[in-house]
């Protein structure tokens, strides 16, 4: 039995699951920031990412000395190289929050008008597949990762509605603009954290079946 | 992509320890195929059996058939025969040690009745050309004797020596265990070069080596082929759980 390699793999998933979890609550800051105007929820975020970035430096270095060192096969290669994927899809969803933050500090310019798009329910469904997508990792289980995958849709209809609604707000109330704009940006930074929580969903199947289900591929 | 050799039912003991269990496989012609396992799994006795060197054991017994080629060697063949056809490189390099780089070569097909000069000369250089020491020799051929090479040296005079007498198959027993690691990636250049004109059988320990030269490899657990199958199917993704747990560590 090969212990200390296998205490090791344990170690970088608690690594990885660490950093996931600063990436979700950045996320979550970001958008209770954008809800209730609160700036001091905004330099929380960009200070998290701090910490966001030296994990991914330090998971991706135990990743590289696991690879070097102990040269993996078949389910711990696969694992080693999803965690390499998923950290760095967990690092763009921290840069993701730090520009959803960058977007209410200079919303703050301009006074608060209702736009029809909902902003929270987006960040609800995008972070409900960022959680799931790691509880599939966690519980190495490739069947609710799979369910992941069908989430991505009902984000990408709320990120196309809110395109139309806030294009058509923007002929009809040209003075809303920056605020549409804004708004418009911050949907299409939730629709990209609901690509990578699809991302991590994918590279849990692969570790888990070996099989890669990528761009619709089923082996 | 032939079979170069194929394997039906095959069985080995050795007294009443019955060391290989109904194992059937294709090995590929021209391909590198690896053998891999646990000690004790009966890889080793399998490629002893594939050039009937098993049954050189006195309580050594084999059933089934395995063909090479047309032949099956076993009901239409000599073992003088056999071994010719399927040449053989152990884990430790055991050229002749009193013969010279020379004669070690040439040993194999004098054995076989060859005293030609010409045709000798021309097989030597060949066979060390293709075992990739001609460079290293050339000028001490017949000054230097076998043992005064270095491991490396000596594991790719005996590839040499098996090369002479031209086999269609070559069977290495770990021909690298015991050298260091520039010997050991000459040795493994040397399979991925040789494997286009011989069919290669390689038991190996080192997994990282299986999976660097061979495209097909199988797994033995006690006495039984658990899985055969392409080299980086079975080092990235591998059917049966036991192929796994071996290949990861998780044994025992």
């Amino acid at each position: 039995m090969r212990i200390r390699f296998h205490r090791k793999l344990d170690d970088l998933k608690e690594r990885l699951l660490v950093m996931a979890g600063m990436a979700e609550q950045a996320i979550q800051r970001a958008v209770e920031a954008y809800r209730v105007r609160d700036i001091s929820l905004c330099d929380l975020v960009v200070r998290s990412e701090i910490s966001i970035n030296s994990f991914e430096r330090e998971i991706d270095q135990m990743a590289l000395d696991l690879l070097a060192m102990e040269q993996p096969m078949a389910i711990d290669l696969r694992f080693i190289l999803a965690v390499i994927k998923i950290n760095a899809d967990l690092e763009r969803v921290g840069d993701q929050a730090v520009s959803i933050a960058d977007r209410v500090r200079d919303l703050q310019a301009f006074p608060v008008v209702d736009l029809p798009v909902d902003i929270p329910r987006m960040a609800s469904l995008a972070s409900a597949m960022v959680r799931k997508a790691l509880q599939a990792f966690i519980e190495a289980d490739a069947e609710l990762a799979t369910s992941v995958l069908t989430m991505d849709d009902n984000v990408d209809k709320i990120n196309d509605s809110a395109f139309f609604a806030l294009s058509n707000l923007i002929k009809e109330q040209p003075r809303h603009t920056p605020q549409a704009l804004h708004a418009l940006m911050i949907a299409r930074n939730l629709e990209r954290v609901a690509d990578h929580a699809t991302n991590i969903a994918e590279d849990v199947i692969f570790w888990v079946r070996g099989a890669d289900v990528r761009h619709h591929q089923s082996t | 992509m032939g079979v170069a050799i194929e394997v039906s039912d095959l069985n080995a003991w050795y007294g009443t320890n019955h060391t290989l269990q109904s194992i059937s496989l294709k090995i590929p012609a021209n391909h590198a195929t690896a053998l891999i396992g646990p000690s004790g799994c009966g890889k080793s006795t399998f490629v002893r059996c594939l050039n009937r060197m098993h049954e050189t054991n006195p309580i050594g017994r084999v059933t089934g058939t395995v063909r090479v080629g047309q032949t099956d060697i076993y009901a239409q063949a000599s073992p003088v025969e056999i071994r010719r056809r399927i040449g053989m490189v152990f884990q430790r390099p055991n050229p002749f040690p009193t013969m010279s780089i020379y004669d070690n070569v040439a040993s194999g097909l004098r054995l076989n009745g060859f005293r030609n000069r010409k045709v000798l000369d021309e097989v030597v250089e060949r066979s060390l050309q293709q075992a990739a020491l001609w460079e290293e020799v050339k000028n001490d051929l017949k000054k230097k004797s076998g043992a005064s090479l270095s491991g490396g040296q000596q594991q790719r005079l005996c590839i040499a020596r098996a090369l002479a007498v031209d086999p269609e198959v070559m069977l290495m027993d770990e021909p690298a265990s015991a050298l260091d690691p520039v010997s050991t990636a000459k040795i493994e250049d040397l399979i991925f070069q040789l494997k286009s004109q011989y069919t290669i059988v390689i038991v190996t320990h080192n997994m990282q080596q299986a999976a660097r030269v061979a495209e097909n490899t199988g797994f033995f657990l006690n006495g039984k082929l658990v899985e055969f199958d392409a080299t980086h199917k079975i080092f990235t993704n591998p059917t049966d759980k036991r192929t796994e747990d071996y290949i990861t560590g998780r044994f025992g």
